[in-house]
């Protein structure tokens, strides 16, 4: 008989997690238990997961630091929309032009990936950390004042004005400067979001258990012996990086084309560091730890709305509990402990 | 110790290949697979190493020896391009090394351990060594997330590979338990493992007897003797337990303040009243005090 390894539990697992969370919160949904805003975060709070689950690769298991990750949801984002807005006609069905819309902004934030890594992952030392909060804030800016349009006659682009595009009258304006992107329609469901977010933990899983995945790993926990070991260590850098910055241009179309409009300012450095508080929160290279700690902390201030004075106050607490519960090994002992021991009262 | 003295093996005679290097008789007109010739580096104004010459032959096991801080680790820095060389050529396999890197020189062969043991933690013992099976195997990225037939086919061939290797020391029943957590004396071995695992035709060892008692040196003794048949490679190692170093090595090579001050045969060395003044001492119960791998974190 087959022995299931450590690792494919460790991926059932996470696959299970998402689909009974996909089962609980369609069951609350139907049953209208939930409010309205809670209900206008299940796509957002899929995009979170998926980011999360995407600076994991580069944080836990690269070993490296990503401070601008809003930077790719953002380049996917706008991607997204302009091919969403742009096919309109041509792929009149929503689902197909959905998959269109965030494979384009998993390709084009990919490529900025590249152009990031390729002179900053061969230094040795923290520089991506440096780069990618510029990159970050550049992408912010460089959005803040593009205006794109499509028309018959294809895409319009400007950095002046909406003016200047020269669109025929019949044109519509995708992109509308630091207005954003405007009249976008909404063609994200949460079953595509939780589709992403299995798609993302089967590529991460089966990746950190590969040839691949154990170069990464290598080259975090001792990069002069992985490199004494043959491993070249900017490609496999190279692998991961570019990999999580694919799936977070694939969240940020997913994202973007949740609504009406999107802003470049979105996707700022609060953004960034929001998702590394996922991450760290939900402990270094855990990616059940990121799922969680992205969807609680996306629900929690939400639910503590009704609680106004006491909002920042509650959530600061939970973000210590929580720290500490995932970081601390007699904690997470503990909360172990009292799992297991219900098990056993059950199977009793 | 007498028991390991006991197991010292009838001595080699080494011949003088083109000079400055020597190798035993018997591999006389064979090709050297490393050749370095004058190398030396410095570190701002201090000369850690100059002017080593070292020729190495298929299975041959020498022993570089030598004082704390004469320069035999930064060798094997220079060996590997750790650390690249301010002076002076390395030949692997006939090859110019210039403008090589690390991962380059592991791939044209030659492999190492460390004396401040670098596993990798984190991960298990048998990953520790399919890592060093890396590039035996060739699927892409792809294939693993897709985990198509060659995925499942080559991954099967390192785990059985994997192994293999371990069962050199033993270590099949640890396969799964990460390497950090291993006791000392198993990181050493398993490094041996992981770097053999390369497939190289030169291995180099920094003190893998270190924190090792006397059975256990005396078992690795033993083990790297036959690592060396079974391969055929040629091994290079640092040791300052001088049983293991006289019991096994053909040649030996000391360095004394960057420099080789003499080599030779065990008993030609144990002669020379200047590596007796150097390193040896009058009295050979010194070494003892001498407290190898427990030196700060410069030691790559
Ligand atoms: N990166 C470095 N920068 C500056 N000096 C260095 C560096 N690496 C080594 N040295 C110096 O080079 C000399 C040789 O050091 P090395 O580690 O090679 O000695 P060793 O023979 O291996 O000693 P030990 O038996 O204690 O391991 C020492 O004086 C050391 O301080
Ligand atoms: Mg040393």
């Amino acid at each position: 008989m087959k022995k299931l390894s450590k690792h494919s539990i460790k991926g059932f697992i996470n696959y299970g997690l998402v689909i009974v969370l996909y089962i609980i919160f369609q069951i609350l949904a139907s049953a209208k238990v939930l409010t309205n805003s809670l209900q206008g975060l299940l796509v957002p709070i899929c995009a979170y997961v998926v980011m999360a689950l995407a600076l994991n690769l580069v944080v836990g298991f690269s070993g490296e630091l990503s401070l601008g990750h809003a930077g790719f949801m953002s380049v996917g984002a706008f991607t997204g929309v302009i091919i969403a807005s742009s096919l309109k006609n041509l792929v009149p069905f929503g689902p197909a032009r959905l998959i269109l819309a965030i494979a384009g902004g998993a390709v084009l934030a990919a490529i900025a990936g590249v152009l990031i890594g390729v002179p900053v992952l061969r230094l040795r030392g923290d520089y991506l950390a440096i780069v990618t909060l510029a990159f970050g804030e550049i992408i912010k800016n460089i959005m803040n004042c593009m205006y794109i349009g499509v028309d018959s006659r294809g895409l319009h682009f400007s950095i002046t004005d909406e003016a200047s595009m020269g669109l025929e009258p019949g044109g519509t304006t995708i992109i509308n400067g630091p207005m954003g992107a405007l009249g976008i329609t909404k063609i994200s469901s949460f079953l595509a979001g939780i589709i992403l977010i299995v798609i993302t933990l089967f590529i991460i899983q089966n990746l950190v258990n590969s040839r691949a995945g154990r170069a990464i790993a290598g080259i975090r926990d001792n990069r002069i012996a992985a490199e004494a070991c043959g491993i070249p260590v900017t490609k496999y850098k190279m692998m991961a990086f570019v990999t999580s910055s694919a799936l977070a241009g694939a969240a940020g179309a997913l994202y973007a084309l949740n609504y009406s409009t999107v802003v470049p300012k979105k996707f700022d450095f609060n953004t960034s560091i929001l998702i590394l508080v996922f991450v760290v929160l939900g402990g270094i290279g855990n990616l059940t730890g990121s799922i969680i700690a992205a969807i609680i902390l996306t629900v929690l201030p939400e639910v503590l709305r009704q609680f106004q004075d006491y909002r920042m106050l509650v959530y600061a607490i939970v973000l210590i509990l929580v720290m500490i519960i995932t970081n601390n090994e007699k904690a997470s002992a503990f909360i172990k402990g009292l799992f297991s021991k219900k098990a056993k009262k059950e199977a009793a | 110790m007498t028991e390991i003295k006991a197991k010292k093996k009838q001595e080699v005679k080494l011949v003088s290949v083109p000079s400055p290097y020597i190798v035993p008789e018997r591999n006389a007109g064979e090709p050297l697979v490393l050749e370095a010739t004058h190398l030396g580096i410095d570190f701002g104004g201090l000369t850690a190493v100059d002017d080593f010459n070292l020729g190495m032959s298929k299975n041959e096991i020498t022993g570089l020896i030598g004082p704390n801080g004469a320069g035999k680790t930064t060798v094997f820095n220079l060996l590997t391009k750790v650390y690249q060389q301010t002076r002076g050529t390395i030949f692997l396999g006939g090859k110019d090394t210039i403008g090589m890197s690390t991962t380059q020189m592991n791939r044209a062969g030659i492999a190492r351990t460390f004396q401040n043991i670098r596993l990798f933690d984190s991960l298990s013992v048998e990953d520790n060594v399919k890592i060093g099976l890396h590039n035996s195997i060739d699927y892409g990225m792809w294939q693993g997330v897709f985990r198509t037939p060659a995925y499942r086919k080559q991954e099967k061939q390192a785990h059985e590979k994997a192994m293999e290797l371990l069962s050199i020391f033993d270590m099949q029943d640890e396969a799964n338990v990460p390497a950090g957590s291993l006791p000392y004396g198993a990181q050493r071995r398993l490094e041996i493992v992981r770097a053999l695992a390369t497939e190289p035709k030169v291995l180099l060892l920094d003190e893998p007897a270190a924190g090792m008692n006397p059975s256990e040196t005396s078992e690795l003794m033993d083990t790297i003797s036959k690592i060396r048949d079974d391969f055929g490679i040629a091994i290079l190692l640092i040791e300052h337990d001088m049983n293991l170093v006289m019991g096994i090595c053909e040649g030996i090579v000391v360095l004394n303040f960057g420099r080789i001050i003499a080599k030779g045969t065990p008993s030609e060395i144990q002669n020379n009243p200047v590596v007796v003044e150097a390193y040896l001492g009058k009295n050979k119960e010194n070494k003892e005090e001498k407290n190898p791998g427990k030196k700060g974190g410069k030691n790559r």
